[in-house]
């Protein structure tokens, strides 16, 4: 079981903490269940690959967990805290960041403010601090800006933390997202297709990212298409279907799995 | 090019400030619509051109303001300046009110509802609310405001008043500009989803934007009817605000330099071609359609880059 071939070093073992906890997880949209019961725990320090077809309610699941949307039934847990009924920036507050699948950056803003946003929960001053501009303001306005630097570094976007952010290439804008996520400092990272739109060399460079983001000590999750990222990366899988989940466990035993390959892996060229 | 543009503005600046000294008493009193309209855009700015929401409700915030100050001045003698914080506060606070339930909407959906929101304050000052407002003849007879013994009342005295919170408002929205709270306003602007998803609270924000913005157009309203000595509801009515939301939109929506350019624009343009009676809003109209279609990001759009920390620049070159 323990066998998993992954790029990132095994987790120590039986010390294992759940981090987040979903139970019984249902949303239904009109007569439509986007997610029918879905339980499963991520593992603290661990990377998790969710896995299925498309349509098979993977980024319900992730706006379900960001609070975007409200689950019919089923709890969410996040480091004993439950997640039902906050909104979604308590939520990024409390140590959740994600990406989103169709990029979504400030697009007129500059790369640099982008992850700024980031930044923006841990600061203090309003609307009286800036007029006054106190020298707490300016020392907490210097600070978020090391931090953001750092982050682009990390991602190394720091060459272009001056030009705007739609004029980034596609696979920078992915990386762009991932900085600004990385800048509310999470515990845990949502990703949701990372991958998706990059080429052979970009993935090649996102799964070392995964890498380094996880040797931070930041569990991640991630919705990927992309099998060669998600079998590398990803020590524990967990597979939807129409909504409900198919399968859970290391990649080899999941890829061998004969509900998974039936409804997934069978169509894997598609991806 | 950057010493152009700062030459630009400080040249810009000196012939404004000058201007009294060569320009008769009906041009100053253009320079003077200008400015105001220039405080009340650049307060509809935050909303509009920092935030994007649409706010086309905007006089109704002016009204608030205006009438706060005729009536604490009529009513009980106090100095018309002096009530420019509380008229302020109360626009601020009209504003939160009335945007708390709606400022979830999007776009076309809030503009509806801020048109809406523009009539009733004027129909409601028409129908002499509390018995205070006047009704349509409005209130007269608000005193001349007293700045340190002295008493302003010529076109060039108000226009130093009023152009003077131009600049220190200048002052304090590039300030805001640069910080954490106007960074906010801005994601709110080019991503709602995404900015909630970064940990910013939109929901304070967006009120925030509205209670700012409209406290602006209050402390205008002062201005305003210390400047008129009278107001009434027709000062006040749909149109204003749509030439309000015209100059942020057609300055480059988010930029503050933009917005008193089109102030300029919009305002003294139609008084500049006088003699064409009403042949000018006919050209004024064309002016906008052209506008619109072959610029539509403004005059001068608000761009990216605000932050140029030296370590950066020299970790560039």
């Amino acid at each position: 079981m323990m066998e998993a071939p992954s790029v990132v070093s095994g987790r120590p073992a039986a010390t294992t903490t759940p981090l987040l906890t979903l139970q019984g997880l249902t949303k239904t949209f009109g007569g439509l269940t986007a997610v029918d019961a879905v339980s499963f725990v991520v593992e603290e320090g661990s990377v998790m690959g969710l896995i299925g077809p498309n349509g098979a309610g993977k980024t319900t699941v992730f706006n379900l967990i960001t609070g975007n949307y409200r689950p019919d039934r089923g709890r969410i847990e996040f480091a004993g805290t439950s997640l039902t009924g906050l909104r979604t920036h308590r939520i990024i507050s409390l140590g959740i960041a994600r990406t989103f699948q169709n990029i979504r950056l400030f697009q007129r803003l500059t790369v640099l403010e982008n992850v700024l946003a980031g930044c923006h929960y841990r600061m203090r001053g309003g609307i009286l601090a800036a007029l006054l501009r106190l020298p707490s303001q300016r020392r907490e306005e210097n600070d978020a800006m090391g931090r953001a630097l750092k982050e682009l570094e990390f991602v190394g976007l720091r060459q272009q933390a001056l030009t705007l952010a739609k004029n980034l290439a596609y696979g920078d804008q992915r990386r762009l997202e991932i900085a600004r996520a990385l800048a509310t400092r999470p515990r845990l990272l949502v990703l949701d297709e990372p991958a998706g739109g990059m080429n052979e060399q970009e993935t090649e460079a996102l799964i070392g990212l995964i890498a380094r983001i996880r040797e931070r000590g930041i569990t991640i999750l991630l919705i990927e298409h992309d099998m060669r990222l998600v079998m590398r990366a990803c020590e524990e899988l967990v597979v939807l279907e129409n909504g409900g989940k198919i399968a859970e466990g290391a990649p080899e035993q999941v890829r061998r799995d004969p509900k998974v390959i039936e409804a997934y892996l069978g169509t894997e060229d598609e991806a | 090019m950057k010493h152009g543009k700062l030459f630009a503005v400080v040249l810009a600046a000196a012939l404004l400030a000058t201007a009294p000294l060569f320009l008769n008493a009906y041009q100053v009193d253009v320079l003077n619509s200008i400015g105001l309209y220039g405080l009340l855009a650049l307060g509809l700015n935050l909303i509009l051109g920092e935030a994007g929401l649409f706010n086309m409700g905007h006089a109704a915030f002016y009204a608030v303001g205006a009438y706060t100050a005729a009536i604490l001045n009529t009513r009980y003698q106090i100095p018309i300046l002096w009530t420019l914080p509380l008229s302020g506060l109360v626009a601020g606070v009209f504003a939160l009110v009335v945007a708390r339930p709606v400022v979830h909407l999007r776009g076309d959906y809030l503009l509806i509802v801020t048109i809406g929101v523009g009539e009733i304050v004027r129909i409601a000052l028409v129908n002499d609310l509390f018995g205070m407002t006047g009704g349509a003849n409005g209130i007269f007879g608000i005193s001349r405001p007293n700045l340190f013994g002295i008493v302003i009342r010529r076109p060039q005295e108000f226009f130093y008043l009023i152009w003077g919170c131009v600049a220190l408002t200048i002052f304090l929205f590039l300030r805001l500009k640069q910080s954490r709270f106007g960074r906010a306003l801005n994601y709110l602007r080019e991503d709602e989803v995404a900015a909630e998803g970064s940990g910013i609270n939109t929901a304070y924000y967006k009120l925030a934007a509205f209670g700012l913005g409209a406290a602006w157009a209050g402390m205008a309203g002062t201005l305003f009817a210390a400047k008129m000595t009278i107001i009434s509801p027709e000062s006040f009515n749909f149109w204003e605000s749509v030439v309000l939301f015209m100059i942020v939109i057609l300055g480059g929506a988010g930029n503050i330099v933009g917005v008193l350019l089109a102030a300029f624009l919009v305002i003294g343009l139609p008084e500049l071609f006088r003699e064409f009676a009403s042949a000018r809003m006919l050209v004024f109209g064309l002016v906008m359609v052209v506008m619109m279609v072959f610029r539509p990001q403004g005059l001068l759009p608000a761009g990216g880059g605000r932050f140029l920390p030296a370590t950066l620049v020299r970790g560039r070159g």
